[in-house]
C-alpha cells in the first residue's frame, strides 16, 4: 500500500530539526537553504509550517519538465528528479504550487523531497510527530491533497488577524 | 570546522576584521561561553567603564550551533557588565546563533560605539554597519519586522534592544525572536551605550558535518533517549513554570521580596492554568524538548495579548515577587518586559524591593511622585516597567541596578536589598536549601542560578546510584551544607559544557539525571565537527572556562566577600510556612564559610578564592591574556 508523508501542522513547534537532518542526511552538511523540507515561520505571530512536496498525483512540474527528467515513480508514491536528464531549467521550481522544490545553490541540481527511498530521515527526528509516514487509502490522500492544495490561502488569511482568538480554536 | 571564523568589529573606526579559529583554541575553550570568556578576558583592560567604547560586546554561537545536535541554538553573549562591574554573561535560545553560523561567523566581537544610532547586516560571508535611526525607539518586535521588510527577507534573525537598551538601564536584555532573552547582566544596556539596534543575520553557507552518518545514528539514539525521559512530558507540555507549584508548596517562592515563602494565591499562576492560554509550545532550533508556551488572552480587558513564555524565572519575578498571582497580568507584563527589552528577574527583584521599603516607609510618595508602590497591583508593575524603561521618576534610580540605586535610596535600604555582586537574586528563597545558596551566591555573573543549580536532581534514585553519577558522596538532602562545595562545582562545570557547545541546559543534569554526560558530548563532538576532543579534554576545558571567568572577576576587584548570599539570608529565619524542613531556616554562616572553604578547594582555588598558582599552571592559564585570537 502506499505511504504517504503527512504533515501535522497543529503539531510543529517550528523548531526546524526536520531541515537539518534533511540537510545532513542528502548533502553532509548542516544547511537549511539546501534541505527538502522547509519550515516557514512567521516568528512574530508564533505560527511554524513545514512545507514540503506533496507527491501530487496529477504533478505540475512532471506535466512541465521539457525532457522528461521529472517523473512519478508509482512503487514509492513519489515523484523523482533524474539528475542524468535535467537540464535545470527550472520550470519545475516555476509551477510547483507548494514552493517544493528548488534549485541547490551549491550542487547546481533541481532537488525535492524523494522521501528517502522509503526511510524519511525527518519523520525519525521530528519529537513531536507533526511529519508521520503512514498508510494512507487513496481517499483520505485526495482528501488531504485538496485540504493541502488551500494552504497556502489558508495560512495568508491567519497570518492577517494574528491577535484574534482563533488561535485558541 | 575550516568555515569557522571570528569578526571584529569596530563601531567608532567602522573597521572589520575577520580571523579563523584556531583548533587549539577550540580544544582548549570549544565555543560559546567558553570562547567569550576568553575573548572577554583578553580584549578588555581592568577597570574600564562598562558605558564606554572601550568595551567589547561578544557575540557567540557553540561549537555545535545550528548543526543537527539537539538544541543547538543558543547563543551566548558577553561583555563587561554595567549592573555588577564584574563579567556580564548570558545566553539565549532561539534561532540566532544557527543563523550567525550560517551566515559564515561563529563569533562577533564588537568594539567602539557608533556615533550614530546603527545595526550590523551580516549575510553570507558580509558584514555592513547600516543606519539605523529610523529603528532608535522601536520596540523588540517591531524591529526585526522593519528588518526583514527591508531586505524583503522573512527568514532573516535579528538580536535587538527595545526602548529599556536605548536609554541604559543597566539591566536591559537583548531580545531574539518573541520570547528568548539574553537577559542577566544588562548586555541589552552595553548594546544601547555603542549605539547598536540590531544585529541581523541571514546565511546559506554550509555547515560541513564530519561524520554524517555516525552523527544522524547517534542524534538519533539521543532524540529517543529524550522520547523516553518522563520528564520531557513536563518539560513539554508545561514547560519550567510546571516548577511553581513544587516551589510553593515547600516553601520555597521569594513571595514579597522574601517577607513569605509561599503564595497563599499561588495556584493561579501554576502551569497547568497557563495552558488556558496556550495554542502550541515552541521549539528553539533543532531542539526535542519544546518547553515554551504559546500564549494569548482570549477575552477580558487583556484581550489578544499574545506572546511565548513566560518561563518560570518571568512568572517569579512578575508574579509572587510583586505579589500579583493574576494569570493574565503575568503574561500582559512578559509581552511588557519583551517588548521594552528588560531583563524580567531584575526588574521583579528591584521592583519588590522598592515596593518592601515603600511599604515600610523608607521611601515615601515624595521618590515615588505619588504613586501608590502596593503589592499585588498589575497597575503598579505595568508603570514601573514604562518608567524604568523610559528612565522617569523612580525608575530613572531602579534603572541604575541595586548597586547605584542603594546608595541613592540611603542606608535604611540597603538590608531589603536582596541581591549579589549587584544582581538581584532571583525568584527563589534559598534560605533552607544552602547547596542552591552557594551556587547563587558564587556564580561568575551575580546571583543567579544557571552557573549551578544543584536541585532535585541530586537527590533522585539511591544514595548509591547518585555517589557514583557524581563521584563523591553527595548530600543525603536539600537542606545539608556537607558536600554542597562540591556538589556546586560539579553543575558548574556541567552547565559549561552545553554553554560552550550551543546547546540548552535540558541536555544535560538540569532536565533528568539520564541525559548526556561528558562522554556523550565528546563523542557527539567528534561525529559532528571531527575535533577530537576526549570526555577528560573537556572536562577540563569546562574548569578552564570557569576559572578564567573568576579570573576577570578577581581582576575587577571582586573578592571572597562577593561570594555570600544577602545578609537578609543568614540573618531573617524563614516564616513557618511550607514542609517543616523548611520552616524558620536561615543561612548558618559558620557552614556557609566550611562550605565556601569546601567550594573552593574542590575548584583548586586558595581560601580567598583566588586560583592558586599550580591550578593556573595545570589548566595552562599562567600565560593569559595572550591575544592568541
Ligand atoms: S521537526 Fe517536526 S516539530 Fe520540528 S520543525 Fe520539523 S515538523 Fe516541526
Ligand atoms: S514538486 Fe511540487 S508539483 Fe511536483 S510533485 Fe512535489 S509538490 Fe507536486
Ligand atoms: S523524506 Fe527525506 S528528502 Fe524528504 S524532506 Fe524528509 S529527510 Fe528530506
Amino acid at each position: 500500500m502506499d505511504r504517504i508523508l503527512m504533515v501535522d501542522y497543529s503539531k510543529c513547534t517550528g523548531c526546524r530539526l526536520c531541515e537539518v537532518v534533511c540537510s545532513v542526511k542528502k548533502n553532509g552538511a548542516a544547511n537549511p537553504a539546501r534541505a527538502r523540507i522547509a519550515v516557514v515561520k512567521w516568528e512574530s505571530v508564533c505560527v511554524d509550517t513545514p512545507m514540503l512536496c506533496q507527491q501530487c498525483q496529477s504533478a505540475p512540474c512532471v506535466a512541465v519538465c521539457p525532457v522528461k527528467a521529472m517523473t512519478r515513480d508509482e512503487g514509492l508514491g513519489r515523484v523523482k528528479v533524474n539528475d542524468d536528464l535535467c537540464i535545470g531549467c527550472r520550470f519545475c521550481v516555476a509551477v510547483c504550487p507548494f514552493g517544493a522544490v528548488s534549485l541547490d545553490h551549491v550542487s547546481r541540481r533541481i532537488i525535492k523531497c524523494d522521501l528517502c527511498d522509503g526511510d524519511p530521515t525527518c519523520v525519525k527526528f521530528c519529537e513531536t510527530k507533526a511529519l508521520q509516514y503512514v498508510d494512507a487509502t487513496a481517499a483520505n490522500t485526495s482528501k488531504r491533497r485538496e485540504a493541502a492544495e488551500r494552504l497556502p490561502e489558508l495560512i495568508r488569511g491567519f497570518v492577517a488577524k494574528p491577535k484574534t482568538s482563533s488561535h485558541l480554536s | 570546522m575550516k568555515e569557522q571564523r571570528i569578526a571584529y568589529i569596530d563601531l567608532s573606526t567602522r573597521e572589520i576584521s575577520k580571523a579563523p579559529i584556531p583548533e587549539r583554541i577550540r580544544k582548549t575553550y570549544l565555543g560559546g561561553r567558553g570562547i567569550d570568556a576568553y575573548l572577554l578576558y583578553n580584549h578588555i583592560s581592568p577597570g574600564i567603564d562598562p558605558l564606554g567604547s572601550e568595551n567589547v560586546l561578544v557575540v557567540s554561537a557553540g561549537l555545535l550551533g545550528g548543526t543537527l545536535a539537539p538544541s543547538s541554538g543558543r547563543c551566548n553573549v558577553g561583555a563587561k557588565s554595567p549592573l555588577t562591574n564584574l563579567l556580564g554573561s548570558t545566553n539565549m535560545g532561539g534561532f540566532f546563533a544557527p543563523e550567525l553560523r550560517f551566515a559564515g561567523f561563529d563569533h562577533l566581537a564588537i568594539k567602539g560605539k557608533a556615533e550614530k544610532p546603527v545595526y550590523l547586516w551580516i549575510h553570507d560571508g558580509d558584514i555592513e554597519i547600516r543606519d539605523a535611526t529610523h529603528l532608535w525607539g522601536k520596540d523588540t518586535t517591531e524591529t526585526p519586522a522593519i528588518i526583514r521588510k527591508e531586505h524583503q527577507d522573512e527568514d532573516i534573525k535579528v538580536a535587538s534592544i527595545g526602548v529599556a537598551g536605548e536609554n541604559l538601564v543597566r539591566f536591559a536584555n537583548i531580545m531574539t525572536g518573541l520570547k528568548n532573552a539574553a537577559g542577566r547582566t544588562g548586555m541589552g544596556c552595553v548594546m544601547g551605550s555603542k549605539n547598536l539596534k540590531a544585529i541581523a543575520v541571514r546565511g546559506t553557507r554550509d555547515l560541513p558535518i564530519a561524520y554524517p552518518e555516525e552523527a544522524l545514528d547517534y542524534v538519533a539514539k539521543i532524540i529517543q533517549m529524550i522520547r523516553d525521559n518522563f520528564f520531557l512530558k513536563v518539560w513539554s507540555t508545561l514547560g519550567t513554570p510546571s516548577c511553581h507549584s513544587d516551589a510553593n508548596n515547600l516553601g520555597r517562592l521569594r513571595y514579597r521580596n522574601l517577607q513569605r515563602n509561599q503564595d497563599p494565591a499561588g495556584e493561579n499562576l501554576y502551569a497547568e492554568n497557563l495552558q488556558k492560554f496556550t495554542f502550541g509550545m515552541a521549539g528553539c532550533f533543532g531542539c526535542p524538548i519544546h518547553c515554551r508556551h504559546r500564549y494569548v488572552v482570549p477575552e477580558g480587558s487583556d484581550k489578544g495579548s499574545y506572546m511565548e513564555g513566560p518561563d518560570w524565572s518571568t512568572m517569579g519575578g512578575l508574579g509572587p515577587e510583586l505579589d500579583i498571582s493574576r494569570m493574565e497580568s503575568v503574561l500582559v507584563g512578559n509581552q511588557l518586559s519583551s517588548k521594552y527589552g528588560l531583563d524580567s528577574l531584575e526588574f521583579g527583584g528591584i521592583v519588590s524591593w522598592a515596593i518592601e521599603l515603600y511599604e515600610k516607609g523608607i521611601i515615601d510618595d515624595r521618590i515615588t511622585e505619588g504613586l501608590k508602590l502596593e503589592w499585588g497591583n498589575e497597575k503598579v508593575m505595568y508603570e514601573m516597567m514604562r518608567q524604568i524603561a523610559m528612565r522617569e521618576g523612580l525608575g530613572n534610580i531602579l534603572a541604575e541596578g541595586p548597586l547605584r540605586a542603594i546608595e541613592k535610596l540611603g542606608e535604611e535600604s540597603r538590608y531589603y536589598n536582596v541581591h549579589v555582586k549587584g544582581m538581584s537574586w532571583l525568584h527563589t528563597d534559598d534560605r533552607a536549601t544552602p547547596a542552591m545558596a552557594l551556587g547563587v551566591a558564587t556564580s561568575t555573573r551575580g546571583a543567579d542560578h544557571m552557573r549551578s543549580r544543584p536541585g532535585t536532581d541530586s537527590l533522585m534514585g539511591s544514595q548509591e546510584a547518585r555517589d557514583k553519577l557524581f563521584g563523591f558522596a553527595v548530600p543525603p538532602d536539600f537542606t545539608c551544607y556537607e558536600g554542597a562545595g562540591k556538589l556546586v562545582r560539579y553543575y558548574e562545570l556541567m552547565y559549561a559544557v552545553p554553554d560552550a557547545l550551543g546547546m540548552c541546559k535540558f541536555q544535560t543534569l538540569f532536565m533528568s539525571p539520564s541525559t548526556l554526560n561528558y562522554e556523550d558530548y565528546s563523542r557527539l563532538v567528534r561525529h559532528v565537527t571531527g575535533l577530537d576532543i576526549s570526555a577528560s579534554e573537556m572536562y577540563e576545558a569546562v574548569e578552564r572556562i570557569y576559572t578564567l571567568e573568576r579570573m576577570f572577576n578577581i581582576r575587577e576587584g571582586a573578592t571572597r566577600k562577593d561570594d555570600y548570599p544577602p545578609e537578609r539570608l543568614m540573618t531573617e529565619p524563614t516564616p513557618a510556612t511550607g514542609i517543616h524542613s523548611f520552616q524558620r531556616k536561615v543561612i548558618n554562616r559558620e557552614k556557609y564559610e566550611q562550605q565556601l572553604d569546601e567550594y573552593y578547594e574542590a575548584h583548586g582555588w586558595d581560601e580567598k578564592g583566588v586560583p592558586k598558582p599550580e591550578t593556573l599552571a595545570r589548566l595552562g592559564l599562567d600565560k593569559e591574556p595572550s591575544h592568541l585570537l
